[in-house]
């Protein structure tokens, strides 16, 4: 029987065959842990008897998760892991160098055919450059830096394949929330999602980035990105499922008259279309996170806010999703337009997606957001109410001071 | 005493973000469940159980949401089934986890844990329930307290 993807990625990498269902310990070929995993998984790695990492050059730990630190309590962990990667020679991500995800594929940290296993729940975002790459918790994450290793359960696979072309103003995130919304935040657990079709071909790696991003709430162990079409910096050889390969469920849908989508709160997969909720009134547009803060999308939101001035009484906190995108968005202006039209640029991060700092709502206050979670309190505050969306859609809400539909200004 | 929740409690609701960034793990105790159930953490006793439904702990990667359970005095918890970072993650660190598809149990039932055996006992209701064999390796995990004395005892994984 043909192979899926991860299942092909796994086989690889242990030298033998293996399907769905198999036990395995698999080499991996990178690890990462950020400011909210890596102080246990250092305490954890120090009382398993760890005294290297098996390989410093394949693990990194990265300053994002609340940066820069808003108090001692933070800045000593943050001393803690400075310490702890220059001991072991590794790379330490400063704050302001960027979100996790963002930087291990900028950095190729993460190439098509790994296994990359990170300590955060978003790490199946490396499913965009072809990788099989899995979210862990600090114990795991602990023993793989000791290691190399990790133990997995070959996961089934489902494939969602969609045809068709999203029309201007509908962006990859209106497609997975879509998505999100159909199979359900439970709908993939335990299990390896794999997207194709016309929809995804022509997808940038950013865009790839924000579909194989939210898996994570689906549930799903990894994501995988149909490589066709796929383009990187460098060479690599894609690896696409076999014909014959298994899938427990295939969906298949039209997305080429696909709407806008908001997920309401207080869960990603209460999602519907925008003229749902059209016209709700709005305190605080977000733009950034590791699902949403790459140039493309800062851009889309300053192809609306051009010239124009968001709503009084709304604000408006935009996160790049990392230095370079910063950079870039400076320097072609998109920056500029977004603080011209009334923005606040805060430093890449996680920032106010983990309710750490950065732009907490106040009660009952109603949030837009590009991020990819709207759990109650997940900003900070469970009396406030956070509705989800994509980066235009945000921009035009700020811009009209409730749940607007971007085409409205394009 | 049982604690019953229902499907899809996530990590957020489990341990507030603005609460993980700490080593100081029993603080985690003082926020667990806050934003779900405010009474929770003043209730909990030692060797209570937690009920619940669905994809219990999904969200999240952090392991401060089963360190806090633990914390509080949570002696196990059993969920028709566990998201899967998280049920990682309570193995991890010793917290024993069963999963009962479909289990009927209410708040106000009496209920005795087996949990080397699996078994779930309702004297409420007349009944026992059998949960899910954990994969092997678990179990060896489990056994030795969680991952981190595991490797301290074996230096590797051992798959048998």
């Amino acid at each position: 029987m043909g192979q899926t993807v991860s299942e092909k990625i796994i086989s690889r990498h242990i030298g033998r065959s293996v399907g769905a269902g198999d036990l395995v310990v698999t080499p991996v070929d990178g690890v990462m842990a950020t400011d909210t995993t890596a102080p246990l998984a250092l305490k954890a790695f120090e009382k398993m008897g760890g005294t290297k990492v098996f390989d410093p050059t394949k693990c990194a730990l990265v300053l994002d998760h609340a940066v820069p630190p808003p108090n001692e309590r933070i800045a000593n962990l943050h001393k803690m892991m400075r310490a702890f990667a220059a001991e072991q020679g590794m790379r330490l991500f400063e704050i302001g160098e960027g979100i996790c995800h963002q930087v291990m594929i900028e950095n190729a940290y993460v190439k098509p055919g790994d296994i990359f296993i990170g300590a955060d729940s978003h790490t199946p975002t490396y499913g965009a450059v072809n990788a099989m790459a899995s979210g862990v918790g600090s114990t795991d994450l602990a023993a793989t830096m000791m290691t190399g290793k990790i133990w997995l359960k070959v996961p089934e696979s489902i494939k969602i394949i969609c045809n068709g072309q999203l029309q201007t103003g509908v962006s990859a995130k209106d497609l997975i929330l879509y998505l999100v919304g159909k199979i359900t935040i439970s709908g993939a657990t335990y299990k390896s999602v794999e997207f194709e079709g016309e929809a995804f071909e022509g997808m940038t790696v950013a865009s790839r980035m924000t579909i194989a991003n939210m898996v994570a709430e689906m549930g799903g162990k990894t994501a995988i990105v149909n490589p066709k079409g796929l383009e990187l910096d460098y060479d690599f050889d894609p690896i696409y499922p076999d014909h014959d390969a298994h899938y427990v469920d295939t969906f298949e849908f039209d997305v080429s008259n696909l709407e806008p989508q908001v997920a309401a709160p207080e869960s990603p997969d209460n999602v519907v279309n925008i003229s749902q909720h059209a016209g709700q009134e709005i305190n605080y547009a977000f733009i950034g996170t590791c699902c949403n803060g790459r140039l493309e999308d800062l851009q889309a939101a300053a192809q609306i806010l051009k010239g124009k001035r968001i709503k009084s009484g709304v604000r408006m906190v935009i996160g790049p999703a990392s230095k370079n995108v910063m950079l870039e968005a400076m320097n072609d202006g998109t920056l500029q337009i977004l603080m011209n039209a009334g923005a606040s640029i805060i430093t890449p991060g996680c920032g106010p997606c983990v309710g750490t700092h950065q732009g907490v709502p106040g009660n009952d206050e109603v949030v837009i957001s590009a991020a990819n979670r709207n759990f109650r309190g997940r900003m900070g505050n469970p009396n406030s109410n956070i509705f989800l969306a994509a980066p235009a859609t945000v921009a035009a809400s700020a811009l009209a001071g409730c749940i607007t539909n971007p085409k409205e200004f394009l | 005493m049982v604690h019953v929740y229902g499907d899809n409690v996530d990590t957020d609701r489990i341990i507030p973000g603005k609460y993980t960034k700490t080593l100081d793990l029993s603080t985690l105790a003082d926020h667990v469940l806050e934003d779900l159930d405010p009474d929770f953490r003043h209730n909990v006793k030692d060797g209570d159980i937690l009920i619940a439904g669905e994809n219990f702990g999904c969200g999240s990667s952090r392991e401060q949401a089963p360190i806090a359970l633990k914390q509080c005095g949570l002696s196990c918890i059993v969920a028709d089934y566990f998201a899967r970072i998280f049920y990682r993650n309570a193995i991890n660190i010793g917290l024993p986890i069963l999963e009962i598809g479909n289990h009927d149990i209410e708040k106000g039932d009496d209920i005795e844990v087996d949990i080397e055996q699996g078994v779930v006992t309702n004297k409420t209701k007349g009944k026992t329930y059998q949960a899910t064999q954990l994969p092997q390796v678990m179990i060896d995990i489990l056994e030795e307290g969680g991952l981190v004395d595991y490797l301290k005892k074996h230096g590797d994984y051992q798959l048998s």
